[in-house]
């Protein structure tokens, strides 16, 4: 198995110099650190000597590839490839235009977004899954339908409209939480509660639809027939027979986006004033922020890398069949 | 199908009227930009796949499955009303400054107009000062106003246009009232109309006679379940008209910061969903077809460099990989800011870049699925048959694998469209969306965010973009599914089974 994970972690570095150059080419050639000095110091009229000293704070006055001015390996080192995109590799992200260490600000955030992701995607997960089975334990019958057309209605609703709805009925019209904001420790369900219901039922039209469809094919098979030939009840059928086999397409999407909670919720934490990774990439986004996107770009793959191979091996988990070769 | 006619007609019409106009001298400059060049593309490539269909039994019995859904008719016709706005907003002109020459020519305005705006003109030009109600009288806050006699008072003052024919202002809820009767009467007749001439169109070529045929569709007797496709269009009538009537004399759905007619602002906004909803997938699918039936048939390294390829994209989180490329886009045009002619130019090339940025995000997951199925398909016999009697690789990728996947293609594009729409709404509100000029239901929901937070609280803004949003995505959505389970081979077979063994 460990030769198994280390194969796939080889595998995975192609991708990984894929998007490091891909971003590469985005922030630094496409779009010079020029570019940048001049929408970050805004004014149409600039001085050179003011771009020059912008780029000189923040290490991008250094040639783009080769640096013939300097010595030994300093010709590849004293880069900006080397200092801005290939230090991204040992998790170096360096600092944001404000001059803040991205890594101290990726670790201290990482706890708020975790505090809602992970509450939204287990109670979302079972919340999901309980009633894609109660409407496919109800198949063909009105209360499908119309669960399925509840369904689709929930799904037609633009999150932002979730957000904004949930925080006028329970912050400002219900006053039952705070509006935003949030607080370290045990304060901190009572900021986290509106956020994830909210990201719970947003998430309900589209996954319950999905698991339906799974669910469905699955009840067409050979050996729940035979199940319910044997005289199981419809419960037992769906609850042990159903879902356990069920199982592996519900692995394949649910797995992936497990390291990317990590990553936060854009929307959601930018409405609720949430300190997490999502508001902070939100933040550089509007501030225009390179630093701080390429490091979010580096850090989202290779949480994306690691629940494909978290993907692979939960494959053997469940499913005796599946081996590591 | 001589009967689909009109439909052509209508859509020449629309698409000429500019350039008639033009013409016969109304002092208009027709402008063409790159997303109107691109929606008529993909009207005229429709209409090409339409008389393509009609001559191919194995794709006509699919489209006959979609029209004779119940629900998949229904969104049919929403979605016609949205396009016929979209498509009347996608014919741009510059109006003539009057009086105004330069060295002899004509000068023509800074503003870009189209057919829509001129048909709404009332809606579009009769602005107030700032926020109002939906169908007030008065405006939303307080203004200092100066009395005749010289006295200062603050009070709420009259609506320039909104409700400004009444005379009495007690008035108002009766003048509302009798114009939707009045707007109900209206389109009641209207859809009766259309309905029966229909109907008797229908009489004839079955060879029924009217009263018979209008029986079979109120029972839901006909193969075509008219009678879902005359509620949902008296449902629209009713709803049209007596909005029609009304906008006239009010602001329906209220007005925006500057004064904006919302409902104006809404009707615009539809243009920029549909857009970024149908050009996208037009420009990602080239890519995702060729580069997917290739790694699919050729497997090897062309496998491997196109697989390499779209799990690099793939891993990169969506959101950031577009605000990346839109941040640049907006450096570009930043830069070359004076070769834009005007406001809307500028607006509209980010609009088509925002559309190039999703297209090569979202073309990943079509190319997998194509690439799956090109690899089942190439094993089967009739390729290897082609193989054997010497065709060229092209020729067997396009005659031989390539009608054989457009009903995952066809699929992936009515199903991508409804969540490139609310994607829209996401981007915007990030930042990284349409040109803040735009108008669209992403800058609408940005906008009432603000308002949202204000006492007393503006809310038409957002429940417009809710309405509109809702309604067109629902549509979307109900049509997505009916044409899926129409052109899914698996669905379609199980669901004849199951009629069959019932």
């Amino acid at each position: 198995m460990i030769a198994y994970i280390v194969r796939r972690i080889l595998y995975a570095l192609p991708i990984l110099i894929g998007v490091n150059l891909f971003t590469f080419l985005l922030f630094f050639v496409v779009n010079t650190p020029d570019d940048m000095a001049r929408m970050q110091l805004g004014a149409k009229r600039v001085t050179p000597e003011a771009i020059e000293k912008w780029k000189a704070e923040r290490g991008y006055d250094r040639p783009l590839l080769y640096n013939a001015a300097a010595a030994g390996t300093g010709r590849l080192t004293e880069t900006i490839f080397f200092q801005k995109s290939a230090k991204l590799f040992a998790f170096d992200f360096g600092n944001a235009d404000d001059g803040r260490s991205i890594g101290h600000e990726i670790r201290s955030r990482m706890l708020p977004s975790l505090a809602i992701a992970i509450p939204v995607f287990a109670v979302g997960l079972a919340v999901n899954i309980t009633f894609a089975l109660l409407l496919v334990f109800f198949r063909a019958t009105y209360l499908d339908f119309w669960g399925v057309v509840l369904c689709v209605a929930m799904m037609s609703i633009s999150t932002l409209f979730y957000i904004i709805g949930g925080q006028f009925l329970a912050a400002k019209l219900w006053h039952l939480v705070p509006i935003s904001g949030y607080d370290g420790g045990v304060d901190a369900v009572r900021f986290v509660l509106l956020p994830v219901l909210i990201g719970v039922i947003g998430g309900i039209g589209a996954a319950v639809r999905w698991y339906r469809t799974i669910f469905l094919e699955e009840t067409n098979r050979d050996y729940v027939r035979t199940a319910r030939a044997k005289g199981l009840a419809e419960t037992v059928v769906m609850y042990r027979h159903v879902l356990k086999n069920a199982m592996i397409p519900v692995l394949t999407g649910v797995v992936v986006v497990i390291p990317l909670l990590f990553m936060g919720s854009l929307l959601t934490e930018s409405f609720f004033g949430v300190p997490g990774l999502g508001s902070y990439t939100i933040d550089a986004i509007q501030a225009q922020d390179f630093a701080v996107v390429r490091s979010m770009v580096f850090l989202g793959s290779v949480l994306y890398i690691v629940g494909l191979i978290l993907t692979d091996i939960s494959y053997t988990v469940v499913d005796p069949r599946v081996r590591f070769e | 199908m001589r009967q689909f006619a009109w439909l052509l007609a209508v859509l020449v019409a629309i698409a000429a009227s500019v350039p008639a106009a033009a013409y016969w001298g109304f002092g208009v400059l027709p402008v063409m930009l790159w997303t109107d060049a691109l929606v008529w593309l993909l009207v005229a490539i429709a209409i090409v796949y339409f008389w393509y269909v009609r001559g191919q039994p194995h794709l006509l019995t699919p489209w006959r499955r979609v029209f004779r859904s119940a629900p998949g008719v229904s969104a049919l016709v929403v979605l016609a009303a949205f396009i016929l706005v979209g498509l009347l907003d996608s014919v741009h002109y510059r109006a003539r400054l009057e009086g105004k020459t330069a060295e002899g020519r004509p000068v023509y305005g800074v503003e870009v107009l189209s057919v829509l705006d001129a048909l709404l003109v009332p809606l579009r030009t009769r602005t107030e000062r700032t926020y109002s109600a939906p169908l007030a009288t008065r405006a939303y806050a307080r203004e200092t106003i100066e009395l005749p006699e010289g006295k200062v008072a603050r009070e709420f003052p009259r609506l320039r246009y909104g409700g400004a024919h009444l005379k009495d202002e007690e008035d108002r809820t009766r003048d509302v009232l009798v114009r939707v009767l009045q707007g109900v009467a209206l389109g009641f007749i209207g859809w009766l109309a259309i309905a029966s001439v229909a109907t008797t169109v229908m009489a004839r070529r079955r060879g029924a006679t009217v009263t018979a045929t209008w029986a079979a569709i109120r029972r839901g007797g006909t193969e075509v379940p008219w009678r879902a496709i005359y509620l949902t269009l008296l449902a629209l009538v009713l709803v049209v008209v007596p909005v029609a009537l009304l906008a006239g004399k009010y602001h329906v759905l209220g007005t925006a910061k500057v004064g904006e007619d919302v409902l104006y602002l809404a009707l615009k906004s539809i243009r920029t969903g549909l857009v970024i909803g149908t050009i996208t997938t037009l420009v990602m699918l080239p890519f995702a077809v060729l580069l997917g039936l290739m790694a699919g048939y050729f497997k090897g390294w062309v496998d491997d460099v196109v697989q390499y390829v779209y799990t690099t994209l793939n891993s990169i989180p969506g959101v950031l990989l577009i605000a990346a490329g839109v941040l640049i886009t907006q450096v570009y045009i930043d830069r070359y800011a004076e070769y834009f002619p005007t406001a809307a130019h500028r607006a509209d090339l980010r609009l088509l870049l925002l559309c190039l940025i999703l297209g090569v995000t979202s073309w990943t997951g079509l190319a997998r699925l194509l690439r799956g199925e090109a690899l089942k398909l190439s094993e089967l016999e009739y390729i290897q048959a082609a193989h054997a009697l010497g065709v060229r690789h092209g020729r067997v990728i396009t005659r031989h694998l390539l009608p054989n996947v457009m009903h995952i293609v066809l699929i992936a594009l009515v199903m991508d469209f409804s969540g490139l729409v609310l994607a829209e709404a996401v981007l915007s509100y990030v930042g990284v969306g349409v040109d803040p000029s735009m108008t669209s239901f992403g800058t609408m929901i940005n906008a009432a965010r603000l308002e949202m937070a204000r006492e007393p609280m503006v809310w038409w803004t957002l429940a417009a973009a809710f309405l509109f949003m809702f309604v067109l995505v629902l549509a979307a959505n109900l049509f997505a599914d009916a044409v899926r389970d129409a052109f899914d081979p698996r669905v379609a077979v199980g669901g004849r089974v199951a009629g069959a063994a019932a």
